[in-house]
């Protein structure tokens, strides 16, 4: 049985929820509410008038392999970010776990790369991959390695999904960190006794009681390579080259704000913004039913 | 089916030695409890049989062989844990066959061993079930059938009852003997509940912020306690403990004289020591007298419901047999 509060008036509640419902407004559905109106329409090239176009922007969009391949370069990307990131979080999240002495240290150190600013961690990366006095540029090109992101399109992919997922290490690590010293440790030490050695402990007991982290963790990173590294591409390659790193936030910028196309930006920010609610929905709807268990 | 031997076994936690050198030879199929209060050190010394915790000395032997540097996997041994610890994402019928399945056992076989289990835990309709839809007494029971399906050699039991209500407790306590019994398998049972120790060991080691202070068959043990802890320790209500001096005994330097409740009568004919009734407790078949002696000491009484009650507030003679009193 739940508690609840319950409050006589309507004045009362509807007050106490008004600032989170102006911040909702002011920052959501004003802006949200705009997208959808401008995606209607197209301007003229002067950007004196507006001609209504209906679903045309939408037509025209879907048809274009440029929006098309930016389509597949976030999937690539946004995959591969998340995998990046989760992997290598549940690898140091393991080896967290097991370690008693010094874990505080360890954590801590773990934890800072999260408070540093994604266009920060771009230019960060980008020093250090400067295609001419990158220090690991500079390294590479000591193992006969000519790096280049500048030109070769999955160098620049690669450089952004590391940049991203950088980042993302600590906070997937906390979760997983949290997610195993939630396993008793008990049901760890009956399957020792029962025979398992580490690695099929891991696989029968430990990632099957760590799914609803993971699962968690999987729909919040996709959002995350979605929406969120937008300043580590804008510092570190700005879409390029030719469009390689250019994943369908960057493609809302580049067309809206450099190519000034407002209507098909627009409808671009659209199909994100359902594409985010789509998301939302799959993981309200899991994590309600905690299916794994 | 072992024996198990502890030698002279330590365990240091950063610095701290919490089991100061305990030494068992345990024969095979014998049913020994380790008890004694919160802290002592049950879990730890059970724990390093099992091979959960390195032993800092002393040796460990299973069957004859050493075993300190073996995987608790490597030992022959199967353990129930005080919560269980059941795998929470599998059904009762794969916790038991976990094991089994990691042993490389055919699909049959571990058919086989696992409907032999249920069916002596009476566990057969619960085999589809997640643990969290078992009560406390079936969780329990599952726990008891992972450690039989794979016929251990040695049973580790830590406190596997605390968590159940009195009545099931007594259940199961009578339950676990009879298994063991069958099966025929040396089991180390680690409780803090004295009456659990009484009734399952064959032997017992009492022990005492870490160290053994007896080992003993139950009825032994209760009858000559070596010291003033396991006296007070192993019997409920415990033994009374008075001042030898008091008494008049002039014992050999003890201090203390130490009696058990039964073994103390009220009487009108020559007294040994005397006191104020305080209270009396009427619990069906006995009663249990307290007695406030002149130096300010309580000791109980315990009579049968039949016999005269005395007073709350008379004064009171006692009486008992030289054979029954012990020194401390
Ligand atoms: N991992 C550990 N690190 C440090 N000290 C420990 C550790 N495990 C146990 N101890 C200490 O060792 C002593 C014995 O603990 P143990 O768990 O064996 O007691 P116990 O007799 O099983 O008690 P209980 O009846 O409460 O389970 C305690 O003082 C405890 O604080
Ligand atoms: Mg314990």
């Amino acid at each position: 049985m739940e508690k609840r509060v319950t409050f006589k008036g309507i004045w009362l509640p509807l007050l106490l929820v008004l600032p989170q419902l102006v911040v909702t407004a002011v920052f959501f559905f004003y802006p949200a509410g705009q997208a959808i109106w401008q995606s209607l329409f197209i301007p003229d090239p002067f950007g004196l008038s507006m001609k209504f176009v209906g679903l045309g922007n939408f037509e025209y969009l879907l048809s274009n392999s440029y929006y098309r391949a930016s389509f597949v370069t976030t999937a690539v990307f946004s995959t591969l970010v998340t995998l990046v990131s989760m992997g290598v979080a549940l690898y140091l999240a393991v080896l967290a776990d097991r370690l008693i002495k010094g874990s505080g240290i360890y954590r801590t150190l773990l934890i800072w790369p999260y408070a540093v600013a994604p266009a920060v961690a771009g230019v960060l990366w980008l020093f250090m991959f400067n295609t001419r006095v990158g220090v690991v540029t500079w390294y590479l090109g000591l193992l006969g390695y000519d790096w280049n992101h500048v030109l070769n399109g999955n160098e620049a992919m690669g450089l952004v999904v590391v940049a991203s997922a950088w980042g993302r290490i600590s906070y997937n690590f906390l979760f997983f960190l949290a997610g195993l010293q939630a396993i008793p440790r008990s049901v760890i030490e009956a399957a020792a006794i029962d025979g398992a050695r580490f690695w099929t402990r891991f696989r029968t007991i430990v990632w099957p009681l760590l799914s609803p982290t993971t699962f968690f963790l999987l729909v919040v990173n996709i959002v995350y390579a979605f929406f969120e590294t937008f300043g580590v591409i804008h510092t570190i390659t700005g879409g390029g080259p030719q469009q390689a790193t250019t994943i369908l936030v960057y493609k809302v910028y580049s067309d809206g704000f450099v190519g000034q196309d407002l209507g098909s930006s627009a409808a671009q920010s659209v199909i994100l913004l359902f594409i985010v609610g789509l998301l939302t929905v799959v993981q309200f709807r899991f994590i309600e039913r905690r299916v794994h268990y | 089916m072992a024996t198990v031997s502890l030698d002279n076994i330590r365990k240091t936690f950063s610095k701290t030695e919490v089991i100061h050198g305990i030494d068992i030879d345990i024969a095979d199929g014998e049913f020994i409890v380790i008890v004694g209060p919160s802290g002592c050190g049950k879990s730890t010394l059970l724990r390093m049989v099992a091979g959960l915790e390195t032993v800092t000395s002393g040796e460990v032997r299973i069957g004859g062989q050493r075993v300190n540097e073996r995987e608790p996997m490597d030992r022959d041994i199967a353990m129930v844990f005080q919560n269980y610890a059941l795998y929470p994402h599998m059904s009762v019928f794969d916790n038991m066959a976990y094991g089994l399945k990691i042993a490389g056992r055919s699909k049959a076989e571990i058919a086989e061993r696992v409907a032999e289990a249920a069916k002596l835990l009476q566990l057969e309709p619960y085999l589809k079930r997640r643990p969290r839809e078992l009560s406390g007494g079936q969780r329990q029971r599952v726990a008891m059938g992972r450690a039989i399906v794979r016929k251990p050699s040695v049973f580790l039991f830590d406190e596997p009852l605390s968590n159940l209500d009195a009545k099931l407790r007594v259940q199961m306590r009578l339950e676990i003997k009879q298994l063991q019994r069958r099966l025929g398998v040396t089991a180390l049972y680690v409780t803090h509940d004295q009456v659990e120790a009484m009734t399952l060991a064959d032997r017992m080691i009492v022990m005492n912020d870490g160290r053994a202070d007896q080992i003993g068959a139950p009825l032994e043990v209760y009858a000559n306690p070596r010291t003033r802890f396991v006296a007070g320790f192993i019997g409920s209500p415990p033994m009374n403990f008075l001042d030898a001096g008091l008494v008049n005994e002039p014992a050999s330097e003890a201090a203390t004289l130490g009696i058990r409740p039964e073994h103390l009568q009220i009487t009108t004919g020559e007294a040994r020591t005397g006191g104020i009734v305080l209270y009396t407790e009427a619990l069906g078949a006995e009663t249990l007298v307290h007695v406030k002696l002149p130096d300010g000491a309580m000791v109980t009484v315990r009579q049968d419901s039949t016999a005269a009650l005395p007073e709350e507030g008379s004064a009171v003679g006692l009486t008992w047999s030289d054979s029954d009193q012990v020194f401390f």
